[in-house]
């Protein structure tokens, strides 16, 4: 919390903190969007693998996807998305060992995940209307 | 007497004032359970004889509010309203969520039995075995809050005059009408709070033609004693933990489906049928999370699922309107299939419907097909009393609610229902519109297409089933499997909410019922006897007809014109229900619960389960 404070650039409203993460789109707008065939799709998790050696870092899948959720590593080589650690995602783990249980282990259904792939500015937007009601403006 | 039943019914007589306590036999309880089952029963049994000729609005007809042995056991205890039904002139067993039934059954009652017609607007106020019929001048014409805010009050203040040492009590439950109801508008319902609504059946108007507005019931005792507490409350406890794991549902109720049923499944009503596919993501249901609820989990008595969420419009020109989140079958009927993509005017017509106590479902489907008819200048501005009804105009479909609801000008017409008014505007304009009317035997179609063939119903679901368009009575094979109307006769039954069974175990519902009354039902009894004499009783029923209508098998017994159009657009473009595909299913389906080939019930099945009188009354029409 106390970074969220300081740190300004990434927290648009001071306290409101979220997670951003993949959201698991069922049609892989970042797949599709990749120009060297880079990403590809596990097969026993669905989710999106990563092939650093044919990424060129041109930032298209960050355009493609709806949540503008893929972030560049830090050395700038290659792109990093959620591969859900193989099916034992680890930021899971560490949620509940921490006793905070808000993250859970779900199986892949039909749905419309895409749906829920935001921006870090809409989420925020949202969160900060339903923490400080009409306040939020004045921060926004 | 069987254990899980008070083991009494309250007739009560409007015309005469005369109230009186019945009771059945064992044998009709065991046979046909309650809710749907028994309603079915009680109505052949008084009205079978003379059934074509009943006019189901007029003072004759009986309308009915029973539980059954598993309300208030299972948890998201209903009741079930029946009668004879104003639209379809069959049986409907339609079942409304709240605490009516409990409290009901807390008071000594199974159900109540309302004959006759009061001559000036009355309800019923049951306090245990204390029962009055009142004079409800003061409510008659209020909508729906105003109704349930008075009536609340005022039973409060009786409870209180009359049980001083109690201190304060708890507000009753409360059945009512809204203004449609009064109007004998055929899509009002019969509401229970706010916005919960029994809408299948019209039975608003029946209780609107017998002037009775409102039931208010307070019990003080226990729920009757079940046969085996241990087993129960350990079935409690399955179907409780099963609700927890539901995340979907705890979350976002049936509303997630608002998005998903449009963009994935592609069967969700848009405008008026044209369509059923949109990828609107102004209308997901995060969007609806975030932009209009006020209150994320409340719940009914002993509910573990807590589907229902309260949304107001926090601004804009609709600020102020509100209600229970809109679920997805009023998303769809309210939203999409009138062209209205906003989550704000979704909720300010959804509010609006709730307060005239119209049926979501019915009413945006009479108003879609009035919107198409205008679309294409079958209707003008001048028919519509200078509404202009455009796509997406959500004031303009808000002005003909209202004409709707007191049948005033143009509402008069449409008040009639979808398929009544559909036959009415074909004779005013010499066209036939009854190919836009999206409806099977007087019933609106539930908000579930076929033609993709992704969603759940099938391609007979609607056209075979005994409820019409209902979508909570499907019709469909196998018949012990999930998308069998004899599953769902249990549910309507047992009279439960069946959102919570699912995803139980397979038997824990007929375990559930063996251990409340101590009886044994299986899975198969049910399926090859009891439930099929349901089936057959409200068929029989169905085809008897009534005065104004009558159906014929061979003609009626068929989906809308409309789910023979391909889709125009999505990701099931060109798709359509094949019409020999329909006919071949159907004639299956016919021999599987015994009908012939002209869709009437067969003498050797309905000796072989003992309804004999049926069968001797149907010789007329065979």
């Amino acid at each position: 919390m106390a970074r969220s404070i300081e740190n300004k650039s990434f927290h648009a409203v001071p306290g409101v903190d979220f997670p951003h993460f993949c959201a698991q789109c069922e049609d892989y707008p970042c797949v599709k969007a990749c120009p060297v065939e880079a990403l590809s799709i596990a097969n026993k998790t669905g989710a999106v693998i990563v092939d650093a050696e044919k990424c060129i870092a041109c930032g298209k899948c960050i355009n493609a996807c709806p949540g503008r959720i893929p972030h560049m590593h830090p050395n700038g080589k290659f792109i990093l998305i959620c591969d859900l650690c193989a099916g034992e995602p680890q930021c899971v783990k560490v949620c509940r060992e921490g006793e905070w249980n808000v993250l859970k282990r779900v199986s892949r259904g039909n749905r419309s995940y895409g749906l829920y792939a935001r921006t870090p500015e809409e989420i925020t937007r949202d969160l900060a209307l339903k923490m400080y009601g009409e306040k939020a403006e004045e921060f926004l | 007497m069987i254990l899980g039943y008070a083991g009494k019914f309250l007739e009560v007589n409007l015309s005469t004032e005369k109230i009186k306590e019945v009771t059945l036999r064992d044998e009709v309880l065991k046979d046909y359970v309650g809710g749907r089952g028994l309603a079915t029963k009680i109505l052949w049994d008084r009205l079978g004889k003379k059934w074509e000729k009943i006019e189901p609005l007029g003072p004759v007809n009986i309308l009915l509010f029973l539980t059954g042995p598993l309300t208030g056991y299972f948890p998201g205890g209903r009741i079930c309203v029946s009668g004879k039904s104003p639209q379809s002139s069959g049986v409907v067993g339609s079942t409304v969520g709240g605490e009516f039934g409990i409290e009901l059954r807390c008071a000594g009652y199974d159900g109540i039995i309302v004959t006759g017609e009061a001559k000036k607007p009355v309800y019923l106020f049951v306090k245990d075995s204390d029962i009055e019929i009142r004079d409800a001048k003061h409510v008659w014409g209020k909508d729906a809050k105003q109704t349930v805010r008075i009536l609340t009050k005022e039973c409060r203040k009786i409870l209180k005059k009359r049980f001083p040492i109690y201190g304060e009590w708890k507000e009753p439950a409360i059945l009512y009408i809204g203004p449609a109801g009064e109007n004998i508008v055929r899509t009002a319902v019969v509401a229970a709070k706010w916005a919960h609504a029994a809408g299948y059946g019209g039975y608003g108007a029946v209780m609107g033609s017998k002037k009775l507005k409102a039931i208010a019931v307070k019990g003080t005792g226990p729920l009757p004693p079940v046969a085996n507490l241990k087993r129960v409350e350990r079935l409690i406890k399955v179907v409780n933990d099963n609700a927890y794991e539901a995340e979907l549902w705890r979350r976002w109720g049936t509303g997630a489906a608002g998005y998903e049923v449009g963009a994935k499944t592609s069967s969700e009503p848009v405008r008026n049928w044209q369509d059923e596919w949109h990828d609107e993501k102004s209308f997901g249901v995060d969007q609806f999370e975030n932009r209009v609820w006020i209150k994320q989990f409340w719940s009914d008595f002993g509910c573990p699922t807590c589907c229902l969420k309260v949304a107001m419009v926090k601004d804009g020109k609709f600020k102020g309107a509100i209600t229970d989140n809109p679920d997805y079958e009023m998303q769809a009927y309210l939203g999409p299939n009138l062209g209205i993509f906003t989550p704000e005017e979704n909720v300010f017509i959804a509010a609006l419907i709730d307060d005239l106590g119209l049926c979501g479902i019915q009413t945006g489907n009479v108003m879609g097909f009035a919107a198409e008819l205008f679309q294409r200048g079958i209707l003008t501005k001048k028919d519509l009393d200078g509404i202009e009804l455009k796509w997406g105009d959500a004031e303009a479909f808000a002005a003909l609610a209202r004409k709707i609801a007191f049948r005033k000008g143009i509402g008069d017409l449409l008040a009639e229902g979808t398929y009544r008014s559909a036959l009415k505007i074909g004779k005013m304009k010499n066209l036939d519109v009854l190919q836009y009317a999206v409806q099977s035997k007087g019933i609106s179609i539930g908000a579930h297409g076929i033609r993709s063939g992704k969603d759940y119903p099938g391609i007979i679901s609607y056209a075979c089933s005994v409820q019409g368009g209902d979508h909570t009575s499907t019709a469909g094979l196998p018949l012990d499997g999930g998308g069998s109307e004899l599953m769902e006769i249990f549910n309507d039954s047992g009279v439960y909410c069946n959102f919570n069974s699912f995803g139980i175990p397979r038997n824990v519902r007929f375990d559930f019922y063996n251990a409340t009354t101590g009886l044994k039902l299986t899975r198969k009894e049910w399926v090859s006897t009891k439930a099929l004499k349901v089936l057959q009783l409200q068929r029989a029923m169905l085809l008897f007809g009534g005065p104004d209508q009558k159906w014929n098998p061979k003609i009626h017994d068929s989906n809308p014109p409309r789910f023979y159009d391909p889709l125009p657009s999505g990701p099931y473009k060109g798709k359509t229900a094949d019409e020999g595909r329909v006919e071949k299913y159907k004639k299956r389906y016919y021999k599987a619960v015994g009908w012939d080939k002209n869709g009437i019930p067969r003498s050797e099945i309905l000796r072989k389960l003992g309804l004999e009188d049926v069968d001797r009354a149907l010789e007329k029409i065979r």
